[in-house]
């Protein structure tokens, strides 16, 4: 199991949250968990992501981030030891 | 779990803040390199160097895309060289030709800056010590990653006065070798009093003799992200400022430890130390004079500079030290004025004066650091402000630095452009009455009477 942090932010449209889920599904990542709000109008999500059966981190990264750009968001991939150091004791 | 409100955080941080890590700084030991003859010397040196980071730049751009956080820099220091070429160097000359194979390497391996063509004399000089101090302006005119500094002091040995005087002559030869790059070849070298071992900022750092054969220093930054953090306690009390600065650190410090931990399993190369320093750049947001300014100072300079600059440094360390497992290098907040936009302004606008600064490295790492000076100050006055430094470092017992660059051709008020990371400043006046019979003394100064422990 390697958890990777996803976070999608940009403009609200229809379909971001299928667009992405479908590209996971079909490169079987497995999604663990979802949260997903709107900030003055924008969308923000992030998913916790098994990207442990994964060949390339930066192909995923890469293809995720060009997702993002045809529909108008930013999407990042990030291991999620990142964030756990910087908020966890 | 992880929320959303942290990971949003964490990434307004990196996008908005401008928190890096500044740099992944290879320590590389050259001592298995010591050879009696120059041509087999510099081969070694080439061929070790090479192997040893032939993959830290790769790595670095890994992990940062791995944890989608921008590693500005990939360094590598280096054995005082001053030490390595000492069997081999008969001259100035001689050492220049290690200098040009130090660039080599770094360039082969992709890395911007190469430190170590150094020399710790802080007690004496042999004739290979002071040959390469002769060969610095020479070596920094005909490289272009090479950085060097020379360790001219200590708590334990006092300041060598020889080389404080030889060293105000070597920054204005090394002014004059660049004159036609605004004497740019002084941005790449610094004169220190208690040098650490471990630095993993340039230009001064170093590989020391304590060191392991090879080791990962990482040098994390932020001061964006401690500006933004105390924007939201404006009007608070210290106990409440405080309290935000250590919290900031303490995550900005983790980030570095992450990285410091992942480049060294990645390249099998022990992990040494986290510089907890807070390391400005001109980009706008991310300077050290704007965090003064949000405590509550109209501009960097004004009374009250140093108070605040000793609160925001003490809270760096106390909320960096519990982040990480060894921390050293020079850990504090760094005031170089052509690197930090709030110095620049606060220069332009009359407030921050040299003798401010001075005053201000009595509570900070490291010292006066990138101030342009005129190009026609006597290397006696030179000589005369590293040894006002370098007394502030002895007799405090930490490290202090001068990186000054006295710009030829050029006078008081103009600008001088270094570009990069390097920056650009305003050429700021020095005192003009004479120090030269004080520096024309032979010898050196005692040490300190505190520094006596055993």
């Amino acid at each position: 199991m390697k958890r990777t942090i996803i976070t999608v932010v940009g403009k609200d449209a229809v379909g971001i949250i299928a667009k992405v889920c479908t590209y996971l599904a079909q490169n079987g990542v497995n999604i663990l968990d979802i949260s997903q709000t709107i900030v003055q109008g924008f969308f923000n999500m992030m998913m916790i992501v098994d990207t442990g059966s994964v060949k390339s981190f930066d192909n995923l990264s890469h293809e995720l981030e060009q997702i993002g750009d045809e529909i108008g968001v930013v999407i990042k991939c990030q291991h999620e030891e990142i964030f756990d150091r910087m908020h966890r004791i | 779990m992880i929320n959303l409100y942290e990971v949003r955080e964490t990434n307004q941080m990196i996008e908005q803040d401008n928190l890096d890590v500044r740099t992944i700084t290879l320590g590389i030991s050259l001592l298995d390199c010591i050879d009696a003859d120059l041509e087999k010397l510099n081969q070694k040196i080439y061929d070790k160097i090479t192997r040893v980071a032939k993959d830290l730049v790769q790595t670095g751009q890994a992990i940062e895309r791995d944890y989608g956080i921008p590693i500005v820099n990939k360094r590598i220091s280096v054995t005082p060289i001053a030490l390595i070429g000492e069997a081999a160097c008969k001259s100035p000359e001689d050492y220049v030709t290690l200098a040009e194979t130090l660039d080599r390497a770094a360039k082969e391996v992709g890395v911007n800056f190469i430190g170590g063509y150094s020399a710790l004399v802080s007690k004496g000089m042999t004739k290979g010590e002071e040959n390469l101090i002769r060969s610095i302006p020479e070596a920094l005119a005909k490289t272009d990653r090479v950085c060097s500094s020379v360790n001219v002091g200590s708590t334990k040995t006092g300041i060598n006065m020889d080389a404080v005087r030889l060293m105000g002559e070597m920054v204005v030869k090394t002014a004059e070798y660049t004159k036609e790059r605004d004497s740019l070849g002084c941005a790449k070298l610094v004169v220190f009093c208690n040098a650490p071992d471990d630095n993993p900022f340039m230009a001064g750092a170093f590989h020391g003799v304590t060191e392991a054969d090879a080791i990962i220093n990482v040098g994390v930054s932020g001061p964006g992200v401690v500006k933004h953090a105390l924007t939201k306690v404006r009007g608070e009390s210290f106990e409440v400022l405080c309290e935000t600065i250590k919290k900031t650190a303490f995550k900005v410090t983790r980030v570095g430890q992450l990285v410091a931990q992942e480049a060294s399993k990645r390249l099998g190369i022990p992990f040494g130390i986290v510089d907890l320093s807070l390391a400005p750049t001109p980009a706008i947001g991310d300077s050290v004079a704007e965090i003064l300014e949000e405590i509550g100072l109209e501009r960097c300079g004004a009374p009250g500079t140093t108070a605040a600059l000793a609160m925001l440094n003490d809270q760096v360390k106390k909320g960096g030290v519990m982040a990480s497992s060894y921390v050293g290098g020079l850990s504090g907040a760094f005031i170089p004025v052509s690197e930090d936009q709030g110095m620049i302004d606060a220069v332009k606008a009359g407030a921050l004066t040299l003798e401010k600064l001075e005053a201000m490295t009595c509570v900070c790492s490291v010292g006066l650091d990138m101030i342009a000076v005129p190009g026609d100050t006597k290397p006696s006055t030179i000589a005369g402000i590293i040894a006002d430094e370098m007394a502030i470092g002895m007799v405090n017992q930490k490290t202090t630095a001068v990186r000054l660059i006295p710009v030829i051709g050029k006078g008081v008020g103009e600008m001088v452009e270094f570009g990069g990371l390097l920056g650009y400043a305003p050429i700021m006046p020095v005192n003009q009455f004479s120090c030269e019979a004080f520096v024309s003394r032979q010898g050196r100064i005692p040490a300190p009477i505190h520094s006596f422990k055993n």
